[in-house]
């Protein structure tokens, strides 16, 4: 079991001919993803060659992708100025799951995109996020698949080589994963922390959860309450940022401390008042995973 | 993007707002021809990218011409929260009746710009808010349908009384907003907006934030970035493609990935160090890219150490090691190096950094507690 996706996930890559998508699109396959088509518009009625002489078949729109392929789910790899309007393109093919992989996508351009998904009833992942992986399963966007191990703990970050680093300290202790997400490091996204708790405490799989949070916005404090009111599992937390300054953007357009808001102390002490175990460093997550599953 | 008042307020007339005139002057000569040109009173005001100007004595009214000069001289060079100020904004007095806060930023919570009104004007919206949350008025705008006359009249009915003031105020919240999505802004803000005692409704501050996301669209706005209000440093990583950003501490870093960078710094306070800035190199493994991370650190003095923290994902460890090597023949790097390499072909990174007698770590917070060590040395 898992969240958000699993073996009979089947998805379409949109911008599949692109440099980061056709790379990627092979990653995907590889690790056992059902891809079964991409869009890159002018292009359809080509093939592209996957790994093991895989064909992929290559239509002009998510319309006619999903109408032949029975698609649920898409991942998106296009430029930052073609993102929103192709989110909102798989949003009204009928697609579940929309992973936005996609960074630099103008935040206006946002507010429509995902009131437009809303609407629809599409779970948007993203953007500017590494997307998700289900061990053993699918893996959806650009998550290492190698560094992940079936197991009980659940993943979910707004980082994304940070959170490579947590799970393969976790798979080096022995302790393997149902499915790692990252939710993104912009400021508006599709999926929150409070999401993807909620699918782990619902999935049999998982034991326990860890969160791996950062500095700007709120989300890790609503969490934590979420975590406290709603949650039987335990959920241990590391927060990224405690030496950031701040009104400075660091990298990730939604990790920047406005005013008091947003601190890594305050959401210390959020998560840790709502009973959430956090780790001082990465390394301490380890440790505190396996207390919490004794 | 920060936008400094002077190029808010070009962009709110552009937009059909109110804004009394006004010109940017460098020097204090030409801080006295413009008050001579405007006549009577003027109000001479520190341009710089932060919030209490005038608390600092950035902004200052002067009676004549020579009073004028006089005080620009006194703020120009003068710092503002580290921030030094290279130009001052000359604007005739106005006659002030009552001052009110107009402001569009986007929520993250709600996912939507968001207004804020209120008529207590002036002071810190922030503040306001949270003591007084009942003299703010907030609306949600649905993106897709704008900022719609009944709701613009609802937000101006917060502030006036009088119906002709509501008219007007009704109209500079819909430019307002017109002028925030047409500049890709993540911010707009008039404070204050003031009524005159002839009652008319005019801006006489204005602030504006661009979504650093937007650039690439608009160039005319690019345009108004100022690279003298941020440290050389940062440009220079602007320019590289680098996410960086300036810190006080000795130990350089280089990391790829924004969170793990910011683990990064956190681990080296951690282990008793202090981080010398945040540095993302990003997904890709350009060697190029990693000069320039290079140069960077190494341009800065109190630099003692610098440490590379890389887990490859996308990254390639190997293209990191080449390009650390290919740095150190390209620039002379007076502090010790420390490498921390794990991930997509970890091996033959290892191997490259060993022939060149370069030991690297594959633990975190063994490279972190080497670097602090060694800057500490």
């Amino acid at each position: 079991m898992a969240i958000f996706t699993d073996k009979s996930t089947k998805l379409l890559v949109q911008g599949i001919t692109g440099r980061d998508g056709s790379f990627h699109t092979r990653e995907m396959i590889a690790y056992g993803t059902q891809v079964v088509g991409g869009v890159t518009p002018g292009k359809g009625g080509q093939t592209f060659d996957g790994p093991g002489g895989r064909k992929v078949p290559i239509f002009n729109s998510m319309d006619e992708a999903v109408a032949a392929t029975g698609a649920n789910a898409s991942v998106i790899f296009v430029p930052p100025a073609f993102a929103a309007s192709a989110i909102m393109e798989a949003a009204d093919a009928g697609i579940s799951l929309v992973v936005a992989i996609t960074e630099g996508v103008p935040v206006l351009d946002m507010t429509r995109a995902h009131a437009f998904a809303r609407d629809r009833g599409a779970r948007v992942l993203g953007p500017n996020c590494p997307g998700l992986l289900t061990v053993g399963g699918a893996k959806i966007g650009i998550l290492p698949g190698r560094i992940a191990s079936p197991g009980p703990v659940g993943v979910v970050s707004r980082s994304g080589t940070l959170t490579y680093e947590a799970v393969h300290l976790l798979t080096r202790a022995g302790l393997g994963q149902t499915t790692c997400v990252g939710i993104g490091g912009d400021p508006l996204i599709g999926t929150n922390f409070i999401d993807c708790l909620s699918a782990f405490e619902k999935d049999p799989a998982t034991e326990a959860v860890v969160m791996i949070g950062e500095i700007g916005g709120t989300d890790e404090q609503q969490a934590a309450a979420f975590a406290k009111s709603s949650m039987s599992k335990p959920v241990v937390g590391f927060i990224a940022g405690q030496t950031a300054p701040p009104g400075r953007r660091m990298g990730h357009a939604g990790a920047i401390i406005s005013g008091a808001e947003g601190t890594a102390l305050e959401k210390v002490k959020a998560l840790e008042a709502s009973g959430i175990t956090v780790a001082k460093r990465p390394a301490d997550i380890v440790g505190l995973v396996k207390a919490a599953l004794a | 993007m920060d936008l400094h008042e002077y190029q808010a307020k070009e962009l709110f007339r552009a937009a059909g707002i109110p804004v009394p005139p006004g010109e940017v002057a460098t020097t204090p000569a030409e801080a006295e021809k413009l008050a001579a040109k405007f006549g009577g009173t003027v109000v001479v005001k520190a341009q710089v990218h932060s919030g209490g100007r005038g608390k600092a004595g950035g902004v200052k009214l002067a009676k004549t011409p020579a009073e004028a000069r006089a005080h620009a001289e006194k703020i120009l060079g003068m710092e503002i929260k580290g921030l030094t100020v290279r130009k001052v904004l000359v604007a005739p007095g106005e006659q002030i009746a009552t001052e009110a806060y107009v402001g569009v930023l986007i929520d993250r919570a709600k996912q939507a710009p968001v207004f804020i009104v209120s008529a207590a004007g002036g002071i810190d919206i922030e503040t306001v808010a949270k003591e007084t949350p009942e003299k703010v008025r907030k609306l949600v705008v649905d993106p897709r349908y704008g900022l719609l006359p009944h709701q613009a009249y609802w937000l101006a009915n917060f502030l006036y009384d009088d119906e002709g003031l509501i008219k007007q105020a009704s109209k500079i919240m819909s430019q307002l907003y017109d002028c925030f999505v047409s500049n890709g802004a993540s911010m707009a803000e008039i404070n204050p907006m003031i009524t005159t005692p002839s009652g008319e409704v005019k801006a006489i501050d204005a602030k504006m934030s661009i979504d650093d996301n937007e650039l690439f669209r608009r160039p005319e706005v690019a345009k108004m970035r100022d690279t003298e209000a941020e440290p050389p440093s940062e440009a220079l990583a602007r320019t590289a493609g680098l996410s960086f950003v300036k810190l006080d501490g000795n130990v350089g870093c280089c990391v790829n990935g924004a969170g793990l960078a910011m683990a990064t710094m956190d681990l080296v306070k951690y282990y008793g160090g202090s981080p010398a800035n945040f540095l993302d190199i990003g997904g890709s493994s350009n060697p190029d890219k990693v000069v320039a991370a290079l140069q960077i650190i190494t341009s800065d003095p109190n630099v003692k150490a610098i440490l590379f923290n890389i887990f490859g994902g996308i990254t390639r460890c190997d293209d990191v090691a080449n390009g650390i090597l290919e740095a150190m023949k390209r620039i002379d790097i007076k502090p010790p190096i420390v490498i921390r390499l794990t991930g997509t072909n970890e091996e033959v990174a290892l191997e490259i950094l060993a022939k060149a007698g370069f030991f690297a770590y594959t633990s975190m917070d063994e490279v972190v507690e080497k670097a602090v060590q060694l800057a500490s040395a």
